[in-house]
């Protein structure tokens, strides 16, 4: 297996953004772990999105990581990315999906491969939701104008306002080499992220 | 629907027979309290089945958010290497309030183990390793949060409650009773 840990985008090697949201990272709280298998989430069922398909080229976005600075991902060319939509910072089944991922980050590591996250709220609502869960991979916020990476991806939900629960796997050229929907109360889990890269690296090798 | 991918095995801590005809196992986190609350119900769920049933519990824990989850994890795996693991596992729950160094030192004590033992594999984090491997084994089968059960090797779904766990086990008995 390829382990190139030296390119992991923890808070010492990364470029300023996350340096800066590691300053925000640093309070250590217990905190109650929310339902798994929510059912009641106040969001429309219907009409899911037609996710960007693998084989196209991930398009670029530029958006806030922190509340002063932006990050794009054509930044990250060259590395193995995971984008997680997702619909909401607060609400109980991303709780766990985010917790989740910054518990398995290393696993991703290993197939040099970062995660971000991307929803519509706001620079300074990621900061607060990422230090009180003590999340260290990049937050973006799509706020302004408000889904407009997500519209790109088509991962954005109209009728509701917000992300769709929807996951990218790309690959260092940029392309997009799988993709996941999920239903917006279930929790995606990381097995599908993980068996992806398994596959882009049995692909390239 | 999710699948378990690292079958229970001799490295697992299991309780009941080993040709029990059903197999439930749970991904946990000892400061989790969604856990905590299902601890007596699969205690009930065991005695329903007795022997019917093997219970296996594999560790999950959530280290950013319980910060004495790896601890309790590690303390348990302890007294396991010393044949101690369920009275250490049934501990821990059951003071699920009082988690923390003293409860762990407590615990070993109890068990006639040693404390200074403990605290230096605690230090050397002897099994974070075995923490570790069932926390990715989870993650492969689509654990995303815990608790989570898998009948044999299938994700359990729904509610973490007596009667439906009791009525999903049953059919995968009957399943696993009735001859090809």
């Amino acid at each position: 297996m390829h382990i190139a840990k030296s390119q992991h985008l923890d808070g010492r090697q990364l470029p300023n953004f996350a340096r800066r949201a590691g300053r925000f990272l640093t309070a250590v709280k217990v905190t109650e772990r929310r339902p798994t298998h929510i059912g009641a989430v106040a969001l429309s069922e219907r009409a899911m999105s037609q996710l960007l398909s693998p084989g196209t080229v991930a398009p670029d976005f530029t958006l806030r990581v922190t509340p002063d600075q932006y990050l794009s991902l054509s930044e990250l060319k060259g590395r193995r990315i995971i984008l997680s939509f997702y619909p909401a910072d607060w609400s109980p089944v991303c709780g766990d999906q985010i917790t989740l991922y910054n518990e398995a980050r290393e696993e991703f590591h290993k197939y040099d491969a970062e995660v971000l996250g991307i929803s519509v709220d706001s620079a300074w609502c990621h900061q607060a939701y990422a230090k009180h869960n003590h999340i260290h991979f990049p937050l973006l916020a799509d706020f302004h104008p408000k889904g407009a990476a997500a519209q790109k991806y088509g991962a954005y939900r109209e009728q509701d306002g917000v992300c769709e629960r929807a996951l990218f796997v790309i690959d260092r050229k940029g392309v997009i080499f799988w993709n996941y929907l999920s239903p917006v109360a279930v929790n995606p889990g990381a097995d599908g992220i993980l068996d992806a890269l398994q596959n882009l690296e049995n692909e390239e090798e | 629907m999710a699948m378990l991918r690292v079958p229970v095995n001799s490295s697992d801590h299991v309780q009941g027979p080993d040709n029990a005809p059903v197999t439930l196992l749970e991904y946990g986190d000892y400061q989790c309290p969604y856990c905590g609350r299902a601890y007596p119900i699969v205690k009930e769920v065991q005695r329903y089945f007795g022997p019917r049933l093997r219970f296996a519990y594999r560790h999950f824990p959530l280290t950013e958010l319980h910060q004495f989850a790896e601890a309790a994890a590690e303390t348990a795996e302890y007294c396991g290497f010393y044949g101690r693991f369920w009275e250490a596992h049934d501990m821990l729950f059951e003071n699920q309030e009082r988690l923390g160094l003293p409860l762990f030192f407590a615990i070993a004590r109890s068990l006639g183990l040693s404390e200074q033992g403990l605290r230096d594999a605690l230090a050397h984090g002897t099994f974070a390793d075995k923490v570790r491997r069932d926390f990715l084994s989870g993650v492969r089968s689509g654990v995303n949060g815990t608790p989570t059960f898998f009948i044999d090797n299938q994700r359990y779904d729904g509610p973490v409650d007596f009667e439906p766990m009791v009525a999903t086990i049953a059919a995968q008995l009957e399943y696993a009773l009735t001859p090809a």
